[in-house]
């Protein structure tokens, strides 16, 4: 599944700080095509920001991001046609409370003129029914559960057609009966070929769907390897402090 | 009573008529304003964040008085001494200024924090999607955030209506300049007062009735 001659996400010496605040010292990382990345940590690691530099919601202090050979760190590049690229997810879902489930899956494909109206609304209704809330889509956001709501966000994500998608703590926010429901929607789009960067807590899924685990703390990257090797055999002192807490 | 409303009724309705135009004008311009402002003092540039508190704070630090006073006397005297030049506003112009900076100031900041009780995830959201700022604002930030925001304009809009009054100051003929003119020849003050208030009372009720006919059609479907 992992392209190895692709390199999706090339991160080198990424720095950002809030004011005086460091919150990420020194980066290095590439991310390949079809690849499924978990970083995990403990809060205020960095994980959180590290990701969403990678579409820049957080500017980027200093070092380069180079997403599909745009660097994205430049302020010359068109943030926008890359961000059409790079599907995200949040924590809390950030739904469009105005628009209901079909609206909001709409909205930035038509409104961007990737697709017209029909064709948003198919792709749209496709979606739905790949994370399997085709049955909600006159529904607003208030009247749905969590795990609705964020599966209805993956769909909304997906419509935009993205070759990357960055998950920012997706079932944190979950009832825990609703967390399953997620991850096994993004189990299948891993399965699909999905390119994936993934901040979650959840080491089980971790285990099972990641071609790589991050571990950070500090803001720094303190160890990296497949699975088996993190989670079982971990050579970093803090990652198995941090593992001995979470397991 | 009756012959006061038959000899000068139609004199205050006409005098209703042009505070109605005053307000409009200026809840029209307030509003441009209002919204340029708005948008100004929550856009990621420090100098229209500053721009933006300069006015509302120089606006809502001096009293409406003064204000029309310097717009209608102040500032042809000032060109005239200092400029040369000859510059007369007629009271409705004058009024107008006045009216629609002050409204401006207010209608800013109602905008602003109605735009910053948005959570800051919905801009977010769709920005991650490719949208630009200004999109993403028009079309999520905004329709959610005008819903919360129309208690607020309703009250801004009696409030600008019952301002037009002051501008019987500078002579502009709305219904209390026009009141003290009728007064002023039949000294019943008890009576044109009484009357004036409840013409005032009677266009802001039905205001309000228009304002919440509005929010409830604004509501449906959610």
């Amino acid at each position: 599944m992992v392209n190895k001659n692709n390199v999706k996400i090339h991160v080198e010496n990424l720095k950002k700080s809030f004011g005086k605040l460091d919150v990420l010292m020194d980066i290095s990382n590439d991310i390949y095509e079809g690849e499924v990345v978990v970083i995990i940590g403990p809060s205020g690691s960095g994980k959180s920001t590290f990701l969403r530099c990678m579409n820049r919601l957080e500017d980027i202090t200093d070092g380069k991001i180079i997403i599909d050979g745009y660097d994205i760190s430049s302020k010359k590049i068109n943030i926008n046609k890359v961000r059409e690229n790079v599907g995200m997810v949040f924590q809390h879902f950030n739904l469009f409370n105005n628009l209901n489930v079909l609206e909001n899956l709409m909205l930035a494909p038509v409104d961007l003129k990737k697709k017209t109206k029909q064709e948003a609304k198919e792709s749209a209704i496709r979606m739905l029914e790949k994370v399997g809330v085709e049955d909600k889509v006159d529904y607003y956001p208030s009247q749905l559960s969590g795990g609705q709501k964020q599966r209805v966000a993956i769909a909304r994500a997906l419509c935009m057609e993205p070759d990357i998608m960055l998950f920012d703590e997706p079932t944190s926010a979950l009832d825990p009966e609703m967390v399953a429901e997620v991850l096994q929607v993004m189990k299948q789009l891993a399965a699909d070929g999905m390119t994936m960067v993934i901040v979650t807590h959840e080491i089980g899924f971790a285990r099972e769907v990641a071609d790589r685990v991050i571990f950070m703390d500090g803001g720094y990257i303190v160890e990296e390897g497949t699975p088996l090797e993190i989670f079982g055999n971990p050579k970093e002192q803090r990652t198995i402090d941090f593992l001995n807490k979470v397991l | 009573m009756s012959q006061i409303i038959d000899t000068y009724g139609l004199i205050l309705v006409k005098a209703m008529g042009q505070t109605l135009l005053l307000a409009l004008l200026g809840l029209f311009f307030g509003c441009l304003l209002g919204i340029v402002f708005g948008l100004a003092s929550v856009f990621n540039s420090k100098i229209s964040k500053a721009i933006s508190a300069i006015y509302v704070n120089l606006i809502r630090g001096v009293p409406m008085i003064v204000l029309a006073f310097f717009v209608f006397y102040g500032i042809p005297y000032g060109l005239r001494t200092i400029l040369g030049v000859k510059y007369t506003f007629t009271a409705l112009q004058a009024g107008t200024i006045c009216l629609a900076l002050n409204c401006g100031a207010y209608m800013a900041e109602i905008i602003r924090a109605g735009i910053q009780s948005i959570d800051p995830g919905q801009m977010e959201a769709a920005r991650s999607l490719g949208l630009t700022y200004w999109r993403s604002m028009f079309r999520v930030v905004l329709p959610q955030a005008i819903k919360n925001m129309i208690p607020s304009i309703v009250n801004q809009f009696i409030i600008t209506l019952k301002d037009t009054s002051i501008l019987s100051v500078i002579g502009f003929p709305e219904l209390v300049n026009k009141a003290q003119n009728v007064i002023s020849k039949t000294f019943k003050s008890f009576e044109i007062w009484a009357i004036v208030g409840l013409m005032y009372l009677v266009v802001i009720l039905i205001l309000q009735q228009v304002a919440k006919a509005l929010e409830r059609r604004l509501n449906r479907g959610k």
